[in-house]
């Protein structure tokens, strides 16, 4: 790889999986997150677990951890309303968790049903206890998402890494 | 016919050897806890619907394990998605016995879907788990108590049970002290 950053950093995020040991990847589907679903699904090592509400990966997430093994949650902005209560969890426990979550609703939207709930997920998120981190350009993405996942599991806390939409770039109609 | 919640709980448990139990919260976390507290039990005291999604990342993360869910109907309505998630991934050691009053027995005891016909079992049977039942007789117990340590699951038993409510035997709410000690118990 170029010394340089590699501004392709949908593929960037799989290898930093796997070296977080990173072993179930709960995730209500996003196309922000596409490229690493499916690394995650070529990657024996790893399960995919496919959820129908992002609340229940709050669930999978802690029973992951109670076996034994770590997770990660794969969200769009919108599933965070969906987990408020579920992260009561996941914070009283201190069950380590790390969640990347795609922007919606902030940059350029053409979806104004978007807006609100992506206006709105930073103070859900904290309101709910967790740590927020955000990624604005490619070079972010690696040291963050790295970081991220060391203060979930090492520290046993509740994490969230933002992707933002102008990172993902906007979705076309 | 319908059994009482203790004896029913108390028989799925007797001689549990290396069973690992997860209860949601309200009365089937006292039940669980009134058989006699083990750092192997997981008990829920919030979270409502999350009982089945952790057995779910239990038993994927301890495939050589039995993994045993114990919840109520009311717990198990709103948790409703997670049946459809566990019958994708099929975890074949995952058993969830639905203690089933078809009352909100925390809030007041006001009926539940399940007193209107909803049928928890039809649901899992429809999300693909390859055993279900619905539980009304001490034979159809003792069946089910065998299968949950031995059938190839995931398995869903609704257990119909008396409205009636036991006493409360209220184990520890240390959240943090629950996790720990479970990993510990079981080696991780």
């Amino acid at each position: 790889m170029d010394s340089t950053v590699d501004l392709d950093w949908r593929r960037t995020i799989h290898p930093l999986f796997r070296t977080a040991g990173i072993r179930q990847v709960a995730y209500v589907p996003d196309a922000g997150h596409t490229a690493l679903i499916e690394a995650c699904h070529a990657d024996p090592s790893m399960r995919t677990v496919v959820l129908t509400n992002e609340a229940e990966g709050m669930g999978v997430l802690a029973g992951a951890w109670l076996g034994g093994q770590r997770g990660a949650m794969l969200m769009q902005s919108s599933g965070v309303g969906n987990c408020v209560n579920a992260l009561s969890l996941t914070t009283i426990c201190r069950f380590p968790f790390l969640a990347l979550v795609t922007m919606r609703g902030e940059w350029g939207e053409f979806n104004s049903w978007q807006v609100p709930m992506g206006q709105g997920t930073e103070a859900a998120l904290k309101g709910a206890g967790v740590i927020v981190q955000r990624c604005e350009r490619p070079e972010d993405v690696v040291p963050t998402v790295e970081a991220a996942a060391a203060l979930a599991f090492d520290s046993e806390v509740a994490v969230a890494v933002l992707l933002s939409q102008r990172l993902i770039g906007r979705k076309k109609f | 016919m319908a059994l009482d919640r203790r004896h029913a709980v108390k028989r799925l448990l007797a001689d549990r050897g290396d069973l690992l139990v997860v209860s949601g919260l309200g009365s089937p976390t006292y039940d669980v806890a009134a058989c006699g507290d083990d750092d192997r039990n997981f008990y829920l005291w919030g979270a409502m619907g999350a009982a089945a999604p952790i057995g779910l990342g239990l038993a994927l993360a301890q495939p050589s394990r039995r993994v045993l869910v114990v919840t109520g109907d009311g717990e198990m309505l709103m948790g409703l998605g997670s049946l459809a998630s566990i019958g994708v991934q099929r975890p074949a050691n995952l058993a969830i016995v639905v203690l089933d009053n078809e009352r909100y027995g925390e809030t007041g005891m006001q009926r539940s879907h399940t007193a209107d016909g909803v049928d928890l079992a039809g649901i899992a049977q429809g999300a693909g788990f390859p055993i279900v039942a619905t539980v009304t007789d001490d034979s159809e117990l003792d069946r089910i108590a065998r299968e949950i340590r031995t059938a190839t699951g995931p398995m869903l038993a609704v257990i119909k049970i008396t409205a009636g409510e036991a006493p409360r035997v209220l184990p520890t709410r240390d959240g943090v002290d629950l996790k720990n000690r479970f990993r510990r118990a079981i080696g991780v």
